[in-house]
């Protein structure tokens, strides 16, 4: 997928764009590097604390629970949840396809399934805290014990809560951006304008909430 | 070319649907297998751990961390089309993010510096957090925390 540039280009030569994308998805692609930092000082800070305590608590006994199967299952309600994203991620990449194409159909059924995808997240991650917080763990609480039976600090659970829910609220704003897509495609507001550059810039968004919990999830629940 | 309804001049990116569809299949599946791959060493730590010696235990964890690099490479490259860009503006991006080398680097090593330096000036924190305690029971809230709700 080369990209159709005239050879020679003198791209500093002024009256086009010296990166090849506009404004708007360059200046989404510098915002997600901040918010990477943002996130990135979340999960060092949780790794800081974590190498100065003696021992820490063990995941596959805090997160061992899936609806409606009961307890003992480590790292199967965590496992749907990240297929679960990896699933929306592509049907996000197919919408943004179907934009390139012009293809308003597609557009609009690979963008409903990723919200939908986003939804099931989101309801998963609600399901997750109540289960937790009637277990007793919150911002301030924590009923787990250390890997090796000594008693935890609320570490532990602050931090669990605080980039879950941080990680969440991308989620949440990720799934209303998509929602906004697909209104704007269904009133032909892309088809007027002649391209779906926006929903490529959406789709950078989507992607990046995607990304960080490839990082929230092995670090939460699998090391 | 096109031109955008705020004068900026790009050009468009060569496309080819049925490529681009084929990428995407490709990439769906490395992801998924690099996932289950993790789950299955993290399946392997949760059964083992007892046996499996603290040298085996970073192994495995160091090869899950791995992993997960192999799969953010591939969501930024692929799925966020950074690798189809040009190199300048790639360069825009990944360079700053060089950052992180130091930030993580520097950070856990001061984390791990604190707990060995509290662990042999503090003997009664080391102590306090070598006391093996019972597990509160499910559903008592007779532990001293706070639980407000």
């Amino acid at each position: 997928m080369a990209q159709a540039v005239p050879a020679e280009q003198k791209w500093w030569s002024g009256g086009k764009s010296p990166f090849n994308v506009e404004y708007g998805k360059l200046m989404m692609w510098y915002f997600l590097m901040s918010d990477a930092f943002t996130f990135g000082a979340f999960l060092i800070s949780y790794g800081t604390i974590r190498f100065a305590s003696n021992s820490w608590p063990d995941p596959n006994e805090v997160f061992q629970s899936f609806p409606g199967l009961g307890n003992g299952l480590p790292l199967m309600f965590v496992s749907l949840m990240t297929f679960i994203l990896i699933i929306s991620s592509v049907t996000m990449v197919l919408a943004v396809q179907a934009g390139h194409a012009m293809d308003k159909k597609a557009v609009v059924r690979n963008l409903v399934l990723t919200i939908i995808g986003g939804i099931a997240f989101l309801s998963c991650q609600a399901w997750e805290w109540t289960h937790l917080h009637h277990e007793g763990a919150w911002w301030g609480s924590n009923p787990f014990l250390n890997a090796d039976g000594t008693k935890a600090t609320t570490n532990f659970t602050n931090f669990f809560f605080t980039i879950t829910g941080f990680h969440g609220f991308h989620v949440f704003s990720g799934v209303v951006i998509n929602i906004i897509m697909l209104i704007m495609t269904l009133n032909n507001v892309f088809e007027r304008k002649g391209h779906y550059l926006m929903i490529e810039k959406a789709g950078l968004y989507w992607h990046f909430v995607d990304l960080v919990w490839v990082f929230v999830f092995t670090v939460f629940y699998l090391v | 070319m096109h031109q955008d309804n705020n004068t900026e001049i790009t050009f468009h990116h060569e496309y080819d649907r049925e490529a681009s569809r084929k990428e995407v299949i490709k990439i769906t599946v490395i992801l998924s297998v690099i996932t289950l791959i993790e789950l299955a060493l993290g399946f392997w730590l949760y059964l083992s751990h007892q046996s499996l010696g603290p040298f085996m235990v970073h192994l495995i964890k160091g090869v899950i961390l791995i992993l997960m690099l192999a799969k953010a490479f591939y969501i930024v490259a692929y799925f966020m089309h950074l690798k189809h860009e040009l190199r300048n503006m790639i360069m825009t991006i990944v360079v700053p993010l060089l950052l992180f080398v130091w930030f993580i680097i520097a950070f856990l090593a001061d984390g791990n510096s604190y707990r060995n330096l509290k662990n042999t000036y503090d003997p009664y924190h080391k102590e306090q957090s070598q006391k093996k305690v019972e597990k509160a029971e499910h559903g008592s809230k007779e532990t001293d925390t706070k639980v407000g709700h």
